[in-house]
């Protein structure tokens, strides 16, 4: 997802679509992307730390974007 | 003086980018496999405008990782002169090589136009040539061209003469109206802070033969040019910056 306080010229697109829809109560709306992937051969810990590395290193930029993950 | 211009899987201003050294300039231009970790020689590297990688993911992230990029991370590191041109910035940006990020034009819109762009910076080795304040005339072609950093990085940007480039109005003035992609501080162009590392939205390979619309671009190649054969520059000891 965009960080806070970075310009985020899609989410605002997509918010004032929303009011023009009927939707004045929606607000913050935000962008962002949805990655899937499966992993072979870690444990639940090593999961963990390996995605989080594929976060850092290059799903996300991290001057413009936070990140979260969860394992199924 | 010989010019390395990298393809990746997606680029399409790279021959632009050769024609201009070779046959405008007068000059050795190599072309770089993005696959090559041998960067054969050369004095300046040009990541060219295009869609690496078909601007996956985001613009320029998947291009940071190809072999041809750690090459060029090492040259930079050692004073090297990288430029990046379009999604070249972006690709710079991504590999952490200059800070901020270039997102979706404000508009949204893919903008193909032609700006003017306030030369802020002319001791750096991409606008020696140039005479400070001076305007020149560019064309650019982005979807992603807004460039955007956190505050602190963009105050330290402004403190260190690291913005080179910025798009004015006819007269020269920074205004909203002149600024293309929303980019904050209406910022066009930016150098590392050793100064040896340059990135810009526009494109000065598009703009070196009056037949082409203007020969503006040409001063930037005459730069390097410049910092190359006349000694300015050494691998290693970057120009400073002399304020």
């Amino acid at each position: 997802m965009p960080k806070k306080g970075v310009l985020d010229p899609q989410g605002k697109a997509i918010e004032h679509s929303l009011h023009a829809l009927g939707f004045p109560e929606a607000h913050d709306v935000h962008l962002g992307k949805y990655v899937e992937l499966s992993l072979d051969g870690v444990d639940a810990e090593q999961a963990r730390q390996r995605t989080d590395e594929m976060c850092r290193k290059l799903l996300a930029n991290g001057v413009i974007e936070d990140y979260h993950f969860e394992l199924e | 003086m010989r010019w390395g211009v990298v393809t990746f899987p997606g680029s399409n201003d790279d021959h632009d980018a050769l024609y201009a050294v070779d046959h405008v300039l007068g000059e050795e231009g190599v072309s770089l496999w993005h696959k090559d970790r041998d960067l054969k020689g050369v004095d300046c590297v040009i990541l060219p405008g295009g869609f690496s990688y078909g601007d996956y993911l985001r613009c320029g992230a998947m291009a940071r990782f190809s072999p041809v990029m750690e090459s060029i991370i090492e040259f930079a590191h050692a004073g090297g002169l990288v430029w990046g041109v379009c999604n070249g910035f972006q690709v710079l940006c991504e590999a952490g090589l200059l800070p901020g990020a270039l997102i979706r034009n404000r508009n949204l819109q893919f903008v193909c136009t032609t700006v003017r762009l306030r030369t802020e910076e002319t001791d750096t080795p991409f606008t020696c040539r140039c005479t400070r304040g001076e305007v020149l005339t560019m064309p650019i072609k982005h979807g992603e061209g807004c460039y955007v950093a956190d505050v602190v990085t963009l105050e330290r940007l402004e403190q260190n003469h690291q913005i080179v480039l910025r798009y004015v109005d006819g007269s020269g003035r920074v205004t909203p109206e002149a600024n293309p992609n929303g980019a904050l501080n209406n910022i066009a162009g930016i150098v590392n802070e050793q100064r040896n590392v340059f990135g810009l939205m526009p494109h000065p390979e598009h703009a070196t033969e009056k037949l082409l619309g203007g020969e503006d671009g040409l001063k930037l190649f005459q730069s390097v040019l410049a910092t190359c054969t006349e000694g300015t520059h050494r691998r290693g000891t970057a120009v400073a910056p002399g304020h």
